[in-house]
């Protein structure tokens, strides 16, 4: 494979952001990936999010493991920094990045296979830590990069492109976060740009580990029949919890319409998050109902998308460490030696 | 039976259970020596469990200032039934075993060549206090009680390290002095003292800190202006971000109580060594403390962190291996795996303390390698400096001494600088990095472990790997001149035998060079302070015609890489190692090299000048 530069031609009246940004500013390379792959959908969103966010590109730190998912950071937000780690382990990369600089805005993207497999310790203790950071994981229910072997995530009795029976229970990452008591957990489609762009958009927003599980067909391994991750499967069985619309602390906020409909979640960023229930009974700041919601969902067969759970007022690793406002990076000898005199005293008590 | 006569010079063991509370007072009994002016150098040696094992306490006592383990016991404080047997094998003809008569040994599990000292201990315990922890603890404060007479050694300073250990807790003082006196009285009555071997007050301490190595290495990480410490408990090196967590809640804590540093305890070392990439590739001054199994789990991230060219400081206190091996015993065994950590072509920087304060520096300036070289670097000490109290000189630290950040271009420089990530500027093999969040178009790339051009973009042509690579081999040849440079000590005349040796082995050793020179066999010592290797360490080998390598593990390690790395003949590398756990003892080393030379009949050669 060569490095493909995409060519950097800006049309004079593409459209500005606040920052000064046009959407091509947070395009990153040409993509690699399999045409059609729901991969790519992913990343048009991230890009969309950002561009209406009014982030500046390059005060996003971009991290991944290894995968076709992992490579993605590479294909957007160019002017930032990419980190493609190694396989099942950027959150604790993300982690370590996230404590240097508490000042840039942390993206994790992996891939079921990286995130459920060889990295589900990483996934659950970065959420424990609840580090803030957007968490995506581009679902696929197979391992694209090494060629359609299943992932954990695949559904027991489903089938590969080579028709292979799947005999193992799956790992729900989305149960998973919530029981580990992550702050933000959604889950979207990658066919469904309307639901996935404000979702990201609220995780950036978010204060603590935002947690999206996309789920993202792999049309080269998982695009059959049999399969319970292609693009028919999940358009079919979609059920989405709510619609969110997210309000930056800029915009005017207005009235709640009708109570019992909408329910408003102020973010710690002064943001709002505006859920419109699709079922007047779905309470996404109460875990445990949030969590029976979704299994009993899964027990007839549907995904469950939408933001499924967020805690408003959570403490991110920093506020759990009493970190500085300073971001660690940017400390001096001032700051962190305690200089000689220091040490004489310690000296003398070591006599 | 001719009795051990010594002042300030004999070594004492104390062998106890784990869990009695017997280190406290054993430390007493050796801080109390060293208060009186004679150097002491005591060794834990401990199981791998909580509570009921065996344990011993080994005290060098050496005015001259040998802080190895010489080797052999004159004096056994025998508390532990279980190990009665092996213990007193152990004592040198003519010693002293000193034990607890309540209910007294038959002869037969006596020698006739040692001087016996039985004092009913338990029994005296029994009658003075009647809670169990208080009868058990208390033990421990009589038999310092005893050994202080029997030693002739100074009350006033045990009692006032009491004091300083009980400040502010008045009762606890006043008890422990009682037990103390109680031990001394019994003495003072019923036994013969002082005894032949016994401690005199003298002025070899001096300004000298006792302190141990992971203490030192937790500090230096401090002063080292390290702000993310990640890490997973393992022995021998929890001590050592225990300590940076310390130092750092007194040194880093701002009036609001916001904290200069993180500090996490990560669910694995996968995860703290990760923690530590991100960290380093973020700008920040990281690091982890593990040891071998630790290391093993941490190698393809050390591998990224290689090839990525990110800043990475471990500190690796070394236990014996392989595999979990012997938790609690001491070796150099990881030399290889660390040197060559991860898969594929690769050379990792390595600095070898000696002592705690070489612990406190190497760690310091382990930061600054780091960053300059944009590579991890290894700290390799082991359990014998990591977890024993060390004599050793005060730390020292210059004011006028700046971090060395490396090569970071600024968001000025990015102005007006070509960046190419990967490229070799400066010929140094060290490229310019840039931070996350730096500039608003400039300066960022993609950090990856796959192949890349000097541009960091993705590229698999042989010419650009090969680039790389060469690139990182003259880096690694700019790190010789960066590290810590050998220390040579030659010998008082001219000779064609040297040694190499590095570690916690220097003490043993530099007891070892004296107590040959004293039998004619004059070698030149080099003691390495760093892999890779500076120049001078190939002409010391090139300048001797036999060269002993002195280590602690069964392979011959750093023999290995001197071999591969600076293309010596082998046969000119003589082995002298020793494995089984405990450090390296001065006789074992003058043992393994008089050996040698008599075997070899290399004749030292004396030329008159
Ligand atoms: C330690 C290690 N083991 C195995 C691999 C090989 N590997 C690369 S990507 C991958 C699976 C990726 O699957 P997933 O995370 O689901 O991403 P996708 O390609 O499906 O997007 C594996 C097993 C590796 N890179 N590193
Ligand atoms: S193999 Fe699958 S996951 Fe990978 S790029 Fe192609 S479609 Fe996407």
């Amino acid at each position: 494979m060569t490095y493909i530069a995409k060519p950097r031609l800006h049309h004079p009246s593409l459209t500005r952001n606040k920052v000064g940004y046009t959407r091509r500013d947070y395009e990153g390379k040409v993509s690699t990936l399999c045409a059609g792959c729901g991969h790519d959908s992913i990343s048009a969103a991230i890009i969309q999010a950002c561009w209406e966010l009014d982030i500046e590109p390059h005060r996003v730190a971009k991290l991944s493991g290894i995968g076709c998912s992992s490579k993605t950071p590479d294909y957007f937000l160019g002017a930032s920094h990419g980190f493609n780690t190694v396989h099942g382990r950027m959150p604790s990369v993300l982690t370590g990045a996230n404590l240097a600089n508490r000042d840039l805005l942390y993206l994790g993207v992996s891939g079921d296979g990286d995130s459920a497999s060889i990295g589900l310790g990483q996934f659950a203790h970065a959420m424990r830590r609840n580090v803030n950071m957007v968490y995506i994981v581009e679902n696929n229910g197979v391992y694209g990069l090494t060629k359609g072997q299943f992932s954990a995530t695949a559904d027991k009795g489903s089938q590969s492109k080579k028709g292979v029976v799947n005999a193992d229970s799956p790992v729900d990452l989305v149960g998973l976060a919530m029981q580990l008591g992550a702050s933000f957990v959604a889950r979207s489609f990658s066919g469904d740009k309307a639901q996935m762009v404000p979702l990201i958009k609220a995780a950036i927003g978010h204060g603590g580990a935002a947690f999206i599980d996309i789920i993202s067909p792999c049309v080269t391994f998982n695009n059959h029949a049999g399969s319970t991750r292609s693009y028919d499967w999940v358009r079919e069985h979609n059920e989405a919890v709510s619609r969110i619309d997210f309000i930056s602390s800029r915009d005017e906020i207005t009235a709640t319409i009708a109570p019992g409909e909408v329910v408003d979640v102020e973010q710690h960023d002064g943001t709002v998050l505006r859920l419109r229930k699709l079922h007047a009974d779905y309470d996404p700041s109460d875990r445990v109902a949030a969590m029976s919601h979704m299994h009993a969902r899964a027990a007839e067969g549907e995904l469950l998308t939408g933001l499924l759970y967020i805690e408003g007022e959570a403490g991110d690793l920093h506020a759990a460490q009493h970190t500085s406002a300073r971001p660690l990076n940017s400390l001096g000898k001032a700051d962190l030696c305690p200089g000689a005199a220091a040490l004489d005293k310690l000296n003398a008590s070591l006599r | 039976m001719k009795q051990i006569t010594a002042i300030n010079d004999f070594v004492i063991k104390f062998a106890n259970v784990n869990g009695s509370g017997s280190a406290s007072a054993n430390e007493l009994f050796a801080k109390a020596i060293l208060r009186m002016g004679v150097p002491v150098s005591p060794r834990n040696i401990f199981p791998s469990n909580i509570q009921g094992l065996p344990t011993w306490y080994e005290v060098r006592i050496s005015e001259k200032g040998y802080l190895g383990r010489r080797g052999g016991i004159d004096m056994m404080v025998a508390m532990n039934p279980q190990t009665w047997a092996a213990d007193v094998e152990e004592i040198e003809p003519g010693g002293y075993l000193f034990y607890d008569s309540t209910r007294p040994r038959p002869a037969s599990e006596l020698r006739d060549d040692l001087i016996v000292i039985g004092m009913p201990l338990t029994e005296i315990c029994n009658a003075v206090y009647s809670d169990p922890r208080q009868r058990q603890l208390f033990k421990n404060i009589m038999y310092v009680g005893a050994l202080s007479v029997l030693l002739d050694m100074d009350p006033a300073v045990i009692e006032a390290l009491l004091g300083e250990q009980y400040k502010g807790k008045e009762k606890l003082i006043a008890s422990n002095v009682q037990a103390l006196n109680l031990g001394r009285d019994f003495a003072k009555e019923h036994l013969k003292h002082p005894l032949p071997i016994r401690v005199e007050r003298a002025h070899r301490v001096g300004e000298r800190i006792f302190v141990d190595g992971n203490t030192a290495a937790g500090l230096g990480a401090v002063y080292g202006g390290a702000t993310v410490c990640a890490w997973y408990p393992i022995t021998p090196s929890t001590s050592v971000a225990e300590a940076y967590q310390k130092y750092s809640n007194k040194f880093r804590v701002d009036a609001d109580g916001r904290h200069n540093y993180a500090f996490v305890q990560a669910e694995d070392e996968l995860a703290s060594i990760g923690m530590v990439v991100g960290a380093g590739w973020n700008g920040a001054r990281a690091f982890t403390a593990t040891s071998g199994p630790g290391v093993s789990l941490m190698t393809e991230f050390i591998g990224l962190a290689y090839f990525a060219e990110i800043p990475v400081t471990i500190v690796n206190v070394q236990r014996g291996g392989p595999s979990t091996g012997m938790p609690t015993r001491t070796q150099q065994a990881d030399v290889l795996s660390c040197a060559y950590a991860s898969h594929g072509d690769t050379k990792h920087v390595l600095l070898f303390p000696e002592d705690p304060k070489e612990c406190f520096e190497h760690t310091a300036t382990a930061f600054d390698l780091a960053d300059r070289l944009q590579t991890p670097v290894f700290v390799m000490t082991d359990l014998d400096i990591g977890m024993n109290q060390r004599l050793c000189d005060p730390f020292a630290w210059d004011d006028a001494r700046d971090y060395d950040r490396g090569k970071v271009m600024t968001a000025e420089d990015l102005e007006h600088k070509d960046f190419g990530r990967y490229k070799d500027v400066d010929g140094d093999g060290i490229p310019w990095r840039t931070l996350p969040g730096t500039h608003p178009t400039r300066g960022s790339y993609f950090t990856r472990g796959t192949t890349r051009d000097a541009y960091a973009r993705y590229s698999e042509r042989g010419p650009d790997y090969i680039y790389n690579v060469q690139r990182l081999l003259a880096k690694f040849a700019t790190a010789a001149k960066l590290v810590p440079q050998p220390v040579p000590r030659p010998a008082a005349k001219r000779t064609r035998l040297g040694v190499i040796f590095y570690g916690s082995t220097s003490p043993a050793m530099h007891e070892a060079l004296d107590v040959m020179a004293g039998q004619g066999i004059h070698v030149d010592a080099l003691r390495l302070c760093a892999f890779p290797f500076p120049a001078s360490v190939k002409e010391f080998i090139d300048a001797h015609e036999t060269v002993f390598v002195v280590e602690q593990n069964r392979d011959a390690q750093l023999r290995s890489l001197l071999v591969n790395e600076l293309e010596i003949n082998p046969a000119k590398l003589c082995k002298v190692l020793h494995y089984d756990g405990t450090p390296i003892t001065a006789r074992f080393i003058t043992q393994a090299i008089t050996d040698h030379v008599h075997e070899a009949m290399v004749a030292p050669v004396e030329t008159k000048a």
